[in-house]
């Protein structure tokens, strides 16, 4: 019973901070809002008997990507966010739009077949089974899934990185030479091999 | 138990942490002014009691009766909320370390803990990494160059140690193979030939010791890395701006989170509370308390020393050191120790 209370209200935090979230006009009390949610998310992940997911909710989420979003923030300096007539369509157009969605939602999600309900409390997420299904089960998904986190970081420094260390940093004196002696000294052929080096 | 039995010893519990708690901050700030002084050659307090041993309730008498004041330039709700944030994370950790065996006091059996749960690492981790917010905020609330600087640098520091930190622990996990404190030290129970304790750092982590220490004193904010308040560049840090009882809490916050990293460190890679017992069985119940306060008293020493002794760090070099150094470290250890622990199976 107790179980219950505390979901439902946790619920309810969740809802009323991802409103505050929409509704606040700068970026900082928006981004406190979403942690809001996410620490509440995580509250019901610990009644649903998910100890682990919630702990994990926890640091990950509201402690560092959270973070970042907070730190960007800062860093960038960003003001109150400005309402122009296109905000106001938004509005008119939005919650309405959301309305109907949500419904949509809700209507195909309990005609489902397969759709049944958890006790509170009755799902099961110790650390190990969690290990378990990540490293034993289901290895080769999560094993791709890191790979592709790992080309999203690549690309993150690719375009970070300073241009000039990219294209245009001199090359060794030997394989320069070398290229050159392949290419048989012509200037022309030497554009083509840097203008293929670039692309 | 009983559930009136539960709540009335879970309160007892509390209280008695908090004063604990509290008092060892206080204290930890006059065995530090006492020290760096001897270190620097002078005498640090000596005017309020026998060797100033009543400075510290003298500082808290003038915090409280300091005027408290709010620039007019502050972004209100989040300045005043800031300091609150650090001080109230920097206390909740302490709800999952255990500092003894159990013990039955008037007919009642129960462990030196207020709760034990089955992933108290992460919890710890968790608060720890939303503590953060405190400084963060207080940095970008004020309003101030000095203030925002020393938040960015807090923010982005304790994000970079964070990952070397958790990584330097999952040896210990491995090892153990439970997020429980309690089972953690309680794998540690025992000696090799008699008189080597079987304590993590003795079974081969002593690597990932180091590392969780450095990481530990970037992650407190203390010296050598004490970047966000470097009163040589910002002035303050992130608590500019604050004065008075707001101040206060930032400071309660960075020594109650010395005393969390320094807890975390005995119970993970020095054994928790073991140790040689003897004597009745009033004193072979209290000698692991003792126990464990001396390793923890050993830990706030180090921190003082050191403070007293190193210079701070450069922000690039701070940056490049967790990075590349540290964070491969870790790396390494955690490769090996599964290696090993794989191959042993």
């Amino acid at each position: 019973m107790l179980h219950l209370i505390l979901f439902s209200v946790f619920a309810v935090i969740a809802v009323a901070g991802a409103l505050n979230l929409l509704v606040q006009r700068h970026p900082i009390s928006s981004a406190l809002s979403l942690i809001v949610v996410m620490g509440s998310l995580a509250v019901e992940y610990l009644l649903l008997g998910a100890e682990f997911v919630a702990a994990i909710q926890v640091i990950i989420y509201a402690g560092a990507i959270m973070v970042l979003f907070v730190f960007v923030i800062m860093l960038l300096n960003a003001g109150v966010e400005e309402r122009t007539k296109g905000s106001k369509v938004a509005l008119i157009l939005g919650f309405p739009a959301m309305l109907v969605g949500g419904l949509l939602v809700a209507w195909v999600l309990l005609r489902a077949p397969n759709v049944g309900s958890v006790n509170v409390g009755a799902m099961y997420g110790p650390p190990k089974a969690i290990g378990w299904l990540l490293f034993h089960d289901f290895l080769l998904p999560f094993e791709v899934t890191s790979v592709l986190v790992l080309i999203a970081i690549m690309g993150a420094v690719v375009l970070a990185s300073p241009v000039r260390s990219r294209f245009s940093r001199p090359q060794p004196e030997p394989e320069r030479q070398a290229l050159k002696a392949a290419a048989g000294t012509e200037p022309a052929h030497e554009e083509t091999v840097t203008a293929r080096r670039s692309s | 138990m009983t559930l009136g039995t539960f709540i009335i010893v879970s309160v007892i519990k509390i209280v008695i942490a908090l004063f604990v708690l509290l008092t060892g901050v206080a204290y930890t700030v006059w065995l530090e002014r006492k020290l760096v002084g001897r270190i620097q050659n002078r005498w640090g307090p000596t005017r309020v009691g026998p060797f100033g041993l009543l400075q510290p309730l003298a500082d808290g008498a003038k915090f409280l009766f300091k005027e408290d004041i709010t620039p007019p330039h502050v972004y209100k709700p989040l300045y005043i909320a800031a300091p609150m944030i650090a001080m109230i994370f920097a206390v909740t950790s302490m709800a999952v370390i255990p500092i003894g065996d159990w013990v039955t006091v008037a007919g009642v059996h129960t462990p030196l803990q207020i709760t034990d749960v089955n992933i108290g690492l992460l919890i710890i981790l968790g608060i720890t990494s939303i503590g953060v917010y405190g400084i963060a905020l207080a940095g970008w609330a004020s309003n101030s160059k000095y203030s925002l600087l020393g938040g960015l640098r807090a923010t982005a520091q304790m994000i970079s140690y964070e990952v070397a930190l958790g990584l330097s622990l999952v040896g210990v996990l491995i090892l153990s193979g439970t997020f429980s404190l309690r089972g953690i030290v309680d794998a540690q129970a025992g000696t090799w030939w008699g008189w080597l304790p079987k304590w993590n750092f003795f079974q081969g982590q002593f690597v990932a010791f180091f590392v969780y220490l450095m990481a530990a004193f970037a992650e407190t904010n203390r010296v050598p890395f004490d970047l966000p308040e470097a009163e040589t560049e910002l002035v303050a840090g992130y608590h500019t701006e604050y004065s008075a009882m707001k101040f206060a809490m930032f400071f309660m916050a960075e020594y109650a989170n010395m005393f969390t990293v320094a807890c975390l460190a005995s119970l993970l890679f020095l054994g928790g509370w073991h140790g040689p017992l003897f004597g009745p069985t009033w004193l072979q119940e209290i000698l692991p308390v003792f126990w464990f306060a001396l390793r923890v008293f050993a830990f706030i020493f180090l921190y003082i020393w050191i403070r007293g002794t190193l210079p701070r760090f450069r922000y690039d070099q701070l940056m490049k050191f967790g990075w590349k150094v540290l964070l491969p470290l870790a790396v390494a250890n955690l490769v090996i120790t599964g290696l090993v622990v794989a191959l042993r199976a």
